[in-house]
């Protein structure tokens, strides 16, 4: 065993006492601080289990290369095929949203439009090449990659995007390309990824350096399934009333489903936070003390402003009971099959949400309004990402038209704080929610 | 005077306080450019109404309606829906031209807002965008209705944005465009960004409230672009602040 793969395993070993040590002091330094009661219920215990989880496979990620092969993934690519190979995987748009979170973008984007890329790509990718850039990241180092393996099914910006990683790292990219869905997928359709994954598996053993294992592959392949089935039902807690914890809990308690999807981490993690859920739901607890009126919302969040828009909105007893984002990661994982891993990572990952024609996006808006009891919905057209923000006008009249339900667009970025108007924000939520007076 | 609330709308541009009386008619008003102390203007202007009006309530909109000492704020769009409803009795399609923003209000059956669009994060298509570059044209604004009139045809102007917009007259004006078919294409650039905000054109044609309203220029640029009647709603300015007084009284 190399030096570095001992300090690979010593981070995963020795980890998760550090963090909590860390903790510890932390809740120490809060527990002087006097709390005002806010229009929240009272936070999940799972918070806490979630940073842990999430800080470990970061710290691993520092001693990751060298140490095991390492990949870069987007958050449509069937990581199941990695897993068993041993890949330790770094999801730029995770990571980026970390970014965004702590108000870290602007200065990463401004560093990579200095190198002269333009201010209208994609924040998250902004932020991800800003990071390459400038080596800045609030998880101290990111492993460098071994492998590049991006996906096509949620927007065409990853193409080009991990095409500049690839020339900045030197290192092999795996792209699948996946087929607009409208309507139905043709069976030629099918077989195209299909193609390509079994391609994407060769250029992938080569790096690491050993066979994909068969057995091994439907093993991951079964835990990725079973922490979709597990995320999805976290997510239908929030048919109880009041919600047990709001939709902007859940862009945070996403990540393991994004990021350690296949493993049983991951799936540990969800059967922890399911137990919660339900025993709030079993006790009243709302993830708002005082849930009035339930929404929905569409696209990603804005992850620079989801405290202060949950505030707003919350402080007038306004939740959010479902997302149309955090529901995308139920729905993919569910269809893979671990009889058939391949075939059935290539039907499921061409079927996810933004890979799918306007008919579906609708049709998933308006069984989630329902099945949520929703009398609201928020669509963030996000300037960001134009693939979810596309069409967004029409679904707006539809699901207003056809549900007898308030509906606001609300304009604004994933990631960028400079596209965004606070006060215009606020203006247009005070309105909309005043119209349900 | 027989007031029986308050209602102030702090603008970007002016601010507008009145008072009501019981059945909702205004008994009293004041109108003065904003001041870039919000506070302070407002409670002077609250304080002045209700020396005649007694300590009635009060409710603020506006921009500035955080700054304001008031019982209840409310937004623009509520207050501009129920200012122009409790003034024509009707439902309908409200255009509130501001000094900031621009807003389409569907108004409901009761006065209440069923939807609204409000123009983008920039000024470009607001009143602050026609005083900016009808001050670079020497313009005074008792002159525009009349000069857009007068212009054989709309020069056209592109920019969306104020500044741009500023830059693109100077080049028009030192290519010797006359300043009539300038203004005319001003105001053509301006209702046809609004048009595409304003996806309901009822039969009857669209209401108007707000400081833009007072120019017929833009009234008559509106309903050429949305092919549809505008009806100005009286007394324009005061909709948003009426529309709170209202929801003071309530």
């Amino acid at each position: 065993m190399t030096l570095r793969r001992i300090e690979y395993e010593l981070a995963g070993c020795a980890g998760p006492w550090l963090l909590r040590l860390q903790e510890w002091q932390k809740a120490r330094a809060r527990a002087h601080r006097p709390r005002k009661p806010g229009p929240f219920g009272p936070p999940l215990e799972c918070t806490r289990k979630l940073k842990e989880l999430m800080s470990l496979h970061y710290l691993q990620g520092r001693y990751a290369d060298g140490a095991v092969p390492v990949a870069w993934v987007t958050s449509g690519f069937p990581v199941e095929l990695l897993r068993p190979l041993g890949f330790h995987t770094l999801y730029p748009e995770n990571h980026a949203a970390m970014c965004g979170v702590q108000r870290l973008t602007t200065g990463l984007s401004e560093a990579i439009e200095r190198e002269g890329w333009s201010r209208d790509l994609c924040s998250y990718a902004r932020t991800d090449l800003g990071c390459v850039a400038t080596g800045r990241t609030p998880a101290g180092r990111l492993p460098r990659p071994d492998l590049l393996a991006c996906c096509t099914n949620i927007c065409q910006t990853v193409l080009f995007w991990y095409r500049a990683l690839a020339a900045h790292f030197g290192v092999p990219l795996v792209v699948i390309d996946t087929p607009f869905v409208y309507g139905e997928l043709k069976p030629h359709q099918l077989q195209y990824v299909r193609d390509q994954l079994e391609e994407a598996v060769a250029v992938a053993e080569k790096v690491a350096g050993r066979k994909l294992e068969r057995g091994e592959l439907a093993e991951v392949t079964r835990l990725s399934k079973e922490g979709a089935r597990l995320w999805g039902d976290c997510l239908a807690m929030g048919k109880s009333r009041p919600a047990p914890w709001t939709g902007f809990d859940g862009f945070f308690h996403m990540a393991p489903i994004v990021a350690l999807r296949g493993s049983e981490e991951c799936n540990a993690y969800y059967r922890t936070l399911l137990d919660e859920l339900r025993e709030r739901a079993r006790r009243g607890i709302g993830g708002i003390r005082d849930e009035k009126h339930r929404l929905l919302w569409d696209n990603l969040p804005i992850w620079f402003a989801v405290r202060e828009l949950s505030t707003l909105l919350a402080e007038r007893g306004f939740n959010f009971a479902c997302t149309s984002y955090t529901n995308a990661w139920a729905e993919a994982g569910a269809n893979v099959d671990p009889a058939d891993p391949i075939g059935s990572a290539a039907r499921a990952y061409t079927h996810i949400i933004l890979n799918q024609d306007l008919r579906n996006r609708l049709s998933i808006l308006q069984r989630l309004a329902r099945d949520y009891a929703c009398d609201g919905a928020v669509l963030h057209s996000d300037r960001s990402c134009k693939p979810y923000s596309i069409g967004q006008v029409d679904l707006r009249e539809r699901l207003a038209h056809e549900l007898g339900i308030h509906v606001l667009l609300l304009e604004a970025d994933h990631n960028d704080p400079r596209a965004w108007s606070a006060e215009a924000a606020e203006t247009r939520l005070s309105a909309f929610m005043e119209s349900f007076a | 005077m027989s007031a029986a609330a308050i209602g102030l709308d702090a603008g970007s541009t002016t601010c507008k306080a009145v008072a009501v009386d019981a059945a909702g008619r205004i008994v009293a008003r004041r109108i003065e450019a904003s001041s870039p102390r919000v506070d302070e203007q407002a409670a002077r202007m609250i304080a002045e109404l209700q020396r005649e009006a007694g300590g009635v309530p009060v409710a603020a909109t506006g921009y500035g309606r955080k700054r304001v000492a008031a019982g209840r704020t409310l937004t623009e769009i509520s207050c501009h829906a129920r200012g122009a409803f409790a003034l024509t009795g009707a439902p309908g399609v409200l255009i509130d031209m501001g000094g900031q923003d621009t807003k389409i209000i569907e108004i409901g059956e009761r006065g209440a807002v069923v939807d609204f669009a409000m123009n983008d994060k920039c000024a470009a298509g607001t009143g602050r965008f026609l005083e900016v570059i009808l001050g670079r044209l020497e313009v005074p604004f008792a002159q525009v209705a009349q000069l857009r009139a007068q212009a054989q045809r709309a020069v056209s102007i592109s920019s969306t944005c104020t500044v741009f917009a500023e830059s693109e007259v100077i080049s028009l004006l030192a290519a010797g465009e006359p300043v009539a078919g300038i203004v005319r294409g001003l105001h053509a650039s301006l209702a046809s960004r609004v048009a595409a905000l304003c996806r309901r054109r009822p039969a009857g044609g669209v209401l108007m409230s707000g400081g833009v309203a007072l120019n017929a220029a833009m009234v008559a640029a509106l309903a050429d672009a949305l092919g549809c009647a505008v009806r100005v709603v009286p007394e324009p300015q005061l909709v948003g602040a009426l529309g709170a007084a209202l929801s003071a009284l309530a």
